[in-house]
């Protein structure tokens, strides 16, 4: 048997220390919609270097595990239209709900945010409903 | 240069973590979301490690009042339980579901996960940009 969750805890406790490093070197919040969000819209001008380099690193680094061989390819399963309108929704409700699960999730629910929280509970029930109704309807998911 | 160094070494650090996880793998975040299926708790322990540094880094926070680049450490925002919060992590949690990619894993992915990736990379920019004109407009 794998030991997925070891690697799961390992990668989290990775992405926390990312989170923290952020927050307390920068003084801003790991957030990867936000961050990308302000590059789209324009509303990041004013730290636009500092995002597109954090959005570069966070392309990079993961390209060069995978391409050194240190890490495994995986790739979505959903069929390219559902992948489309989940896209959609996905660059849409981020931003209508000023955050996603590295935002929300992880930097809000440590600050015992309630925001955080209750958007974490939101999305994950609709993420269950999702999967639960693209398996009744025989999608890839 | 020290900020732009910070968010290089976050940035990196956060993709590395997302990979060493497994998150970069749709199936697995949709295995976690598939509860009345064959369930994958991989997620749950991802976000229970990445939750406790984060704790642990709000205490620092908390007595400090300035981050390590001299910028003001982020203050709380006011918590209003609006629509836009739950009807926006509604929308999030469907194409979450639908895809198993979020933001940061699905940037992550972008040079290995093949085209299809890339149609969702696109759209969700696209998703963005319609949000930025709509809410110049509301």
């Amino acid at each position: 048997m794998n030991p997925d969750w070891i690697l799961g805890l390992i990668g989290g406790l990775m992405i926390g220390a990312a989170a923290a490093l952020y927050m307390l070197g920068n003084g801003r919040i790991m957030g990867a919609s936000g961050l990308l969000g302000g590059v789209i819209d324009g509303t990041g001008r004013a730290n636009l270097a500092e995002r597109l380099i954090f959005l570069a690193a966070l392309v990079a680094v993961p390209a060069v595990m995978v391409g050194t061989g240190a890490a495994q390819a995986s790739r979505p399963v959903a069929g390219l239209g559902v992948l489309a309108l989940a896209g959609l929704l996905v660059g849409f409700g981020t931003r209508l709900g000023s955050g996603c699960t590295s935002g929300h999730g992880v930097c809000g629910i440590s600050r015992l945010s309630l925001r955080g929280i209750v958007a974490t509970l939101i999305y994950l029930g609709t993420g269950v409903a999702a999967v639960l109704i693209a398996r009744l309807m025989g999608g890839a998911a | 240069m020290t900020r732009l160094v910070i968010a290089g070494l976050s940035g990196g650090l956060f993709g590395a973590g997302l990979v060493v996880s497994g998150m970069t793998d749709p199936a697995k975040v949709q295995g976690f979301l598939d509860l009345f299926g064959a369930w994958d708790p991989t997620l749950a322990f991802v976000m229970g490690g990445a939750v406790v540094v984060m704790f642990l880094a709000w205490r620092i926070a908390a007595a400090r009042n300035r981050s390590l680049s001299g910028a003001p450490l982020p203050a709380m925002p006011e918590q209003r339980l609006d629509g836009r919060l739950i009807g926006g992590a509604a929308l999030f949690g469907l194409g979450w579901g639908l895809s198993g990619l979020c933001p940061g894993p699905a940037m992550a992915s972008l040079f290995f996960g093949g085209p299809s990736v890339w149609v969702f990379f696109a759209a969700m920019v696209a998703g963005m940009a319609l949000f930025g004109l709509w809410s110049r407009r509301a």
